[in-house]
């Protein structure tokens, strides 16, 4: 089987982790994400503007370019891709109007007419794939591991567009026991890391991090998962800065549930770009045998 | 805090602008306080979510400006998903944001960005803090 998948900028750049380590796990379980031809910026952040159509305009004509590989589905693994894309389908499809607009200005050769479903590779692996057979595919399991699943905003707000609860959401950790994990629940699992406010406000993002963070480690958490590129920097680069202000502590690793996905199902490490990682999580994966050739 | 309503600010341009921006009723708003108990950004606010609010069904857009809770706001929706009267706060800050931007006022001077911030940040941390910080 194979899936349509909308890469986005960060996962060609920054977090090539994220997506090699995707592309290869869902291979591995028999589905080929094939990534959307002359895709463009999905916008990053939707406008919650009534009267700004204009930024509708760049998830739409992506969801254009799958109607003309011919299909009817697209698959995001950046939160943020994910919301945009999903938000910008539900406004066209639920209002008529807007979507004439957008299509009387884009001038495309078809039209859009909200008959693509947009979906986030968690979804997939929970709706088309199911925890029972990924169970059944694990070659390592992640023994020992203890990984707090973490949100953040994107995957589950607002309720609309929510891949699961959106105060008690459950996906990433079912797919992580699946995986063998000993997954840790911790209470800022969905609070916001500051997001882009690390352009003009990085103070307050590392108060943020340095409380996920904490957080985390008090449930004795080794390492943090997600799957928003932005968490991922958020909460990777700002560390260096926190063990300076906060002597006790020594670094968390933190993963793309891309990663723990590939690692779990057998294949080589190398696919994981673990080396990418913002804190290295080798020596963590070692210390738990985590990392066969 | 001290503040001075009028029917002039009440029924001004200013309140019809935020409600045609953002699609929200703002006198839906009963000032439960829901907004601010879970915003995560309000450490570093001077004025809370539910104040903000209050201004602007008053239409006290000075005071707003003055405050930096729009430009602290992450627009991570928890403000929306919880509020019990459905008023989807972070639209609201949406537009009391636009209303400056669109007078094509920045709240971040990208040529000041330093090389090696640029060189270390994700796109998606760039393109998503220039379209909620400048024109």
């Amino acid at each position: 089987m194979s899936l349509s998948y909308y890469p986005g900028c960060t996962l060609k750049t920054k977090a090539k982790n994220a997506e090699d380590s995707a592309i290869a796990a869902m291979a591995a379980l028999g589905i080929e994400l094939v990534e959307l031809p002359r895709w463009n910026c999905c916008g990053t952040v939707y406008s919650f503007a009534g009267d700004e159509e204009l930024h509708q305009l760049a998830p739409v004509r992506n969801l254009i370019r799958v109607k003309e590989t011919g299909g009817d589905r697209v698959a995001t693994i950046c939160s943020f891709c994910y919301n945009t894309l999903k938000r910008a389908n539900l406004l066209v499809t639920s209002n008529p109007e807007k979507m004439h607009t957008i299509n009387t200005f884009m001038e495309e050769e078809i039209d859009y007419e909200g008959d693509v479903e947009v979906v986030h590779l968690l979804e997939v692996l929970r709706d088309d794939i199911g925890w029972e057979t990924i169970a059944e595919k694990v070659q390592v399991p992640l023994t020992g591991l203890k990984v707090a699943p973490y949100y953040g905003c994107t995957l589950l707000r607002p309720q609309e567009i929510a891949i699961d609860d959106v105060e008690r959401p459950t996906i990433m950790h079912d797919l992580l026991k699946a995986l063998g994990a000993d997954v840790v629940d911790f209470p800022y699992a969905t609070e916001c890391c500051g997001s882009y406010q690390i352009i003009s406000n990085p103070d307050y993002v590392s108060q943020r991090v340095w409380d996920i963070l904490s957080s985390a480690m008090r449930r004795k958490a080794d390492a943090i998962v997600l799957s928003c590129p932005l968490c991922d920097a958020n909460l990777g680069q700002t560390q260096k800065e926190l063990m300076q202000t906060h002597s006790e502590f020594k670094g968390i690793p933190i993963l793309y549930f891309t990663q723990l996905l590939a690692l779990a199902l057998g294949l080589d490490p190398e696919i994981c770009r673990l080396e990418l990682n913002y804190v290295d999580p080798r020596p963590l994966l070692e210390s738990k045998e985590l990392l066969r050739q | 805090m001290r503040i001075e309503i009028s029917t002039e600010t009440l029924y001004s341009d200013f309140v019809k602008k935020v409600e045609a921006i953002s699609e929200q009723t703002l006198i839906s708003c009963y000032q439960c306080g829901k907004c601010s108990a879970g915003c995560p950004m309000c450490f570093a606010m001077d004025l809370l979510p539910s104040q903000i609010i209050r201004l602007a069904q008053l239409g006290l857009e000075d005071d707003i400006a003055k405050a930096n809770t729009i430009w602290i706001c992450a627009s991570c929706i928890t403000c929306s998903v919880r509020c019990p009267k459905g008023v989807d706060l972070a639209r609201v800050m949406e537009a009391l944001r636009l209303i400056t931007s669109r007078k094509n006022i920045d709240q971040v001077q990208i040529p000041e960005i330093p090389k090696e911030t640029i060189a270390q940040l994700p796109q998606v941390a760039m393109v998503g803090g220039f379209r909620k910080l400048t024109a």
